[in-house]
């Protein structure tokens, strides 16, 4: 395999698994805090058709990207309001808002469909982006880079800074975290509107780092595969991290596997397609095997908090 | 008192409802400096309400809350804490993920970088003798290391008064001799503690005063010195409290139960199992096993009540068929019926009505089920029963158990099997949590179970009340059974010493038997 291709795999493989690395990124922070969130499809969707729609009119991906993390933010409120403020089952509410999203996104977008934008490039200089190697530093959208500080900043949060121990401690016992006083609610709250902010603006990496239109459905359940990477990295950033470049590198493999040619062609396209969820499958099983405690789930993961006094 | 100096703490004219129950009813009595008040009624006596209203957690309806002489408004747990009141829960607030030092960060208010919060918790752990590693998660801590935390969570506030609700009712008796001492060293520093428990000898080995609630009312303010444990439980409870009583000349008739060489596999890393257990018990007496919590009790009566089946079918018999396979149905079957530990998810469901937990154990022996469906009629009858014969405080067959207080769940609990007339019953803890009265008239049942006929194997951490009930008496440790003894003429430090086993080298023992043994709760 020469240097090039090589290289090739590895620029496709981080642009496919950046999307789903963001909003897995928030789903972990939402989950550490005690909410399960299954909307992250349809925040995808409405952050995705956002970004396009502001993309399309300005072509400005800076302001593209904010005005999908607040349209994600946004719609993770409703999310909010019903569950934690109404109390509503978490699932429920998830599944309804990826149907809503996906509804949504599909209205919003029908005069966009086969309209093509420019892609969010790199920002460094042209030498630099277009060389050989070190494009592979430096060849990439801000976006990339903003997904992995993303994940440095939310291990940091949640292990070495006092807000961050406040929010496990709320996913972890909410009626202890209530009892000594922290708002429950509030925290989950802040959680739940930086996982919306952070699955719109994966939502909008979708036209804007992988395929620069709108067309329906174009996350292609990435939502999905965000929830699931949650629990493959057992709700710990790096893990996260290495999980979604993994992940990342399976869906590379479906798209040469199905450009035909070479040895990947003889593992049918739908079975790589198939693989990020048997890898779930298979982690999952592993991790409950396993049952060692502490690194499992977060104790409240998916409870409604009812303030009991 | 000095007149002149204003109580640390004075309540004055407490009232709160909660619909359709009056929990606080005027009541008022006073805290003062360096003082150790004992806060004293029964389960619903409305004890932990007016403490939480102390600390902030919920807000009196009308009445004043004087601090240092001043009337204050205490709206959260924060204000209370800036004015130095501190609080150990029952239950603890702790985070089972999360290390000692972080769980204790979450309860300051203060920001205190971590470094510098480890030297000051270092700091109290010496001054107090306790032993902590701060950088333990407490997943993996005993329940008394688990109160040690709570306990220096609120010292490194350096609290003016300290409130204690219910702190020993999970700690072994070494654990709460270590705990007096601190609370005293406290005292002698100038620190009130208004100490809630419902452990009588307790209150009288450690307080200086005692307010006593009933029904949400002050009815009593006494010295606990001057009083007997008897005469205080009386005041608790509202009217004189019976003895158990016991035939003298009680006979024993065949062994019923007999266990020989019973070992289990421990489920995980942090289980106990039992091993190699023998006893037997005959008709007609009751068995005791004491031991320190976490011991192999729950090993031990899940392998005696079926829920864990063993691999040894001649290694339980009961009049001597083999039980050792046999799941909980059918040992129920044979006669052998249990009751557990815990009582709400393992002894009876929470969500369920009363006549459906009947249905749960007493099916076949009652013939609430007949051809694959449930006959209500025949199970609210049965459930009727149990709640006249036990005095359970319930609406009726068809309340919700979970709506229960957790002594009335339990005496429906034992009355739903002592009333299914079962050859052997095997119980554990049959009083924990449970109020005098209550805890007096359950004792009693089993006696009177006993005298019918029936054997009885009593797991409990309560010496007392294994001396109490017991016609002999073993100490489970590590998962093994010491030879059973006889109760008569045994000494409570004989015992002391045998589940102090793996603790090793304490002599001291806290409980003193006494003439009024039986009533503490």
């Amino acid at each position: 395999m020469s240097m090039d291709l090589l290289i090739a795999i590895c620029m496709t493989v981080i642009g496919a698994a950046t999307p789903i690395l963001l909003a897995a990124t928030g789903e972990l922070v939402v989950e550490r805090s005690g909410v399960l969130n299954l909307g992250v499809e349809g925040m995808m969707l409405i952050g995705a058709v956002t970004g396009f729609i502001v993309m399309f009119t300005t072509g400005n991906p800076w302001l593209a990207v904010f005005v999908a993390a607040i349209a994600g933010l946004l719609s993770s409120l409703i999310f909010a309001v019903l569950t934690l403020s109404l109390s509503a089952n978490q699932t429920a509410t998830g599944l309804a808002l990826t149907i809503f999203g996906t509804g949504f996104s599909a209205l919003a977008g029908q005069n966009y469909s086969a309209q093509p934008v420019e892609l969010f490039r790199s920002i460094f200089p042209p030498e630099l982006v277009g060389h050989q190697v070190l494009r592979l530093v430096f060849g990439h959208s801000p976006l990339v880079y903003f997904s992995l500080l993303m994940v440095v900043a939310c291990w940091w949060f949640l292990n070495r800074s006092r807000a961050g121990m406040i929010l496990r401690a709320v996913g972890e016992n909410d009626h202890s975290a209530h009892s000594l006083g922290y708002s429950v609610i509030g925290v989950r709250y802040a959680a739940v509107a930086f996982g919306g902010a952070m699955a719109g603006i994966a939502g909008a990496a979708f036209p804007l780092l992988l395929t620069p239109q709108w067309a329906e459905r174009m996350t292609a359940g990435g939502g999905w595969i965000a929830v699931a990477l949650v629990v493959f990295a057992s709700w710990r950033p790096f893990r996260l991290l290495a999980g979604a470049y993994l992940f990342g590198l399976v869906m590379t493999m479906e798209l040469y596997s199905k450009a035909g040619g070479g040895p990947l062609s003889a593992i049918p396209a739908e079975l790589w397609a198939a693989m990020p969820y048997l890898a779930t499958i298979l982690v999952l099983v592993l991790i409950s095997m396993r049952r060692s405690g502490s690194t499992s789930a977060p104790a409240c993961l998916g409870k409604p908090f009812i303030p009991s006094s | 008192m000095d007149a002149n100096m204003p109580a640390r703490l004075a309540l004055e004219g407490i009232t709160k409802a909660f619909p359709g129950v009056l929990a606080n009813d005027n009541v008022s009595f006073s805290v003062q400096p360096g003082k150790i008040h004992a806060l004293l009624g029964e389960n619903g006596a409305g004890k932990s309400t007016l403490v939480k209203m102390i600390y902030g957690i919920m807000s009196q309806d009308a009445g004043t809350i004087r601090w240092n002489g001043e009337a204050v408004r205490i709206d959260n747990p924060k204000q209370a804490r800036r004015l130095g009141i501190g609080m150990v829960f029952q239950h603890f607030s702790l985070f089972e993920a999360l290390s000692v030092l972080e769980n204790i960060a979450l309860g300051m208010d203060a920001k205190i970088p971590s470094r510098e919060l480890e030297k000051r918790i270092r700091a109290v752990l010496e001054t107090y003798g306790l032993k902590l590693d701060p950088h333990r998660i407490v997943s993996t801590l005993s329940v008394g290391e688990r109160q040690r935390i709570e306990i220096v969570r609120a010292l490194l506030l350096s609290p003016k008064l300290l409130i204690m609700d219910e702190p020993t009712s999970v700690l072994t008796p070494q654990e709460v001799d270590q705990l007096f001492g601190t609370l005293r060293q406290l005292a002698s520093e100038g620190c009130s503690i208004l100490y809630i428990s419902h452990k009588l000898d307790e209150i009288k080995a450690l307080c200086d005063s005692a307010t006593i609630l009933r029904g949400g009312k002050v009815v009593a303010t006494c010295d606990p010195a001057e009083e007997t444990s008897r005469s205080m439980a009386e005041k608790m409870i509202g009217t004189s409290l019976a003895d158990v009583e016991k035939n003298a000349s009680r006979q024993f008739g065949e062994p019923k139960l007999v266990v020989s060489r019973l070992s289990t596999k421990s489920e995980d890393e942090f289980g106990v199992a039992v091993a190699d257990v023998s006893f037997s018990v005959r008709a007609g007496e009751i068995f005791g096993i004491a031991g320190v919590a976490g011991n192999g009790q729950n090993a031990l009566l899940d392998a005696l009540s079926g829920e864990v089946r063993g691999a040894d079918s001649e290694a339980i018999t009961l009049d001597g068929h083999p039980l050792g396979l046999l799941g909980t149905t059918q040992r129920r079957k044979l006669g052998l019926c249990a009751v557990p530990e815990e009582r709400n998810g393992h002894a009876a469901v929470s969500e369920f009505t009363l006549s459906d937990n009947s249905v749960l154990t007493a099916r076949d022996r009652k013939g609430l089920v007949g051809s694959g469906l449930i006959n209500s009629g025949a199970a609210r009858n049965y459930t009727g029963e149990v709640i006249a014969e036990f005095a359970v405080k319930a609406l009726g067959p068809e309340a919700l158990a979970g709506s229960l207080s957790g002594g009335n769940l339990q005496k429906y609990i034992m009355g739903r099997e002592i009333l299914q007339s079962p050859t052997v019953l095997v119980v554990s803890q049959p009083t924990w949590g449970v109020d005098a009265g209550a805890a007096t008239a359950i004792r009693q049942a089993l006696v009177n179970l006993a005298a019918a006929g029936s054997a009885i194997v009593v797991i409990s951490q309560d010496l007392d009340e294994l001396l109490t009930l017991s016609d002999r008496l073993a100490v489970i440790n590590d998962g093994h059974l010491s030879q059973p003894l006889d109760v008569d003429g045994i000494s409570i430090e004989e015992i002391g010493l045998l589940m102090g086993g793996v603790h090793g080298t304490s002599q001291e023992t806290r409980i003193v038997a006494g003439d009024d043994v039986a009533v503490s709760a």
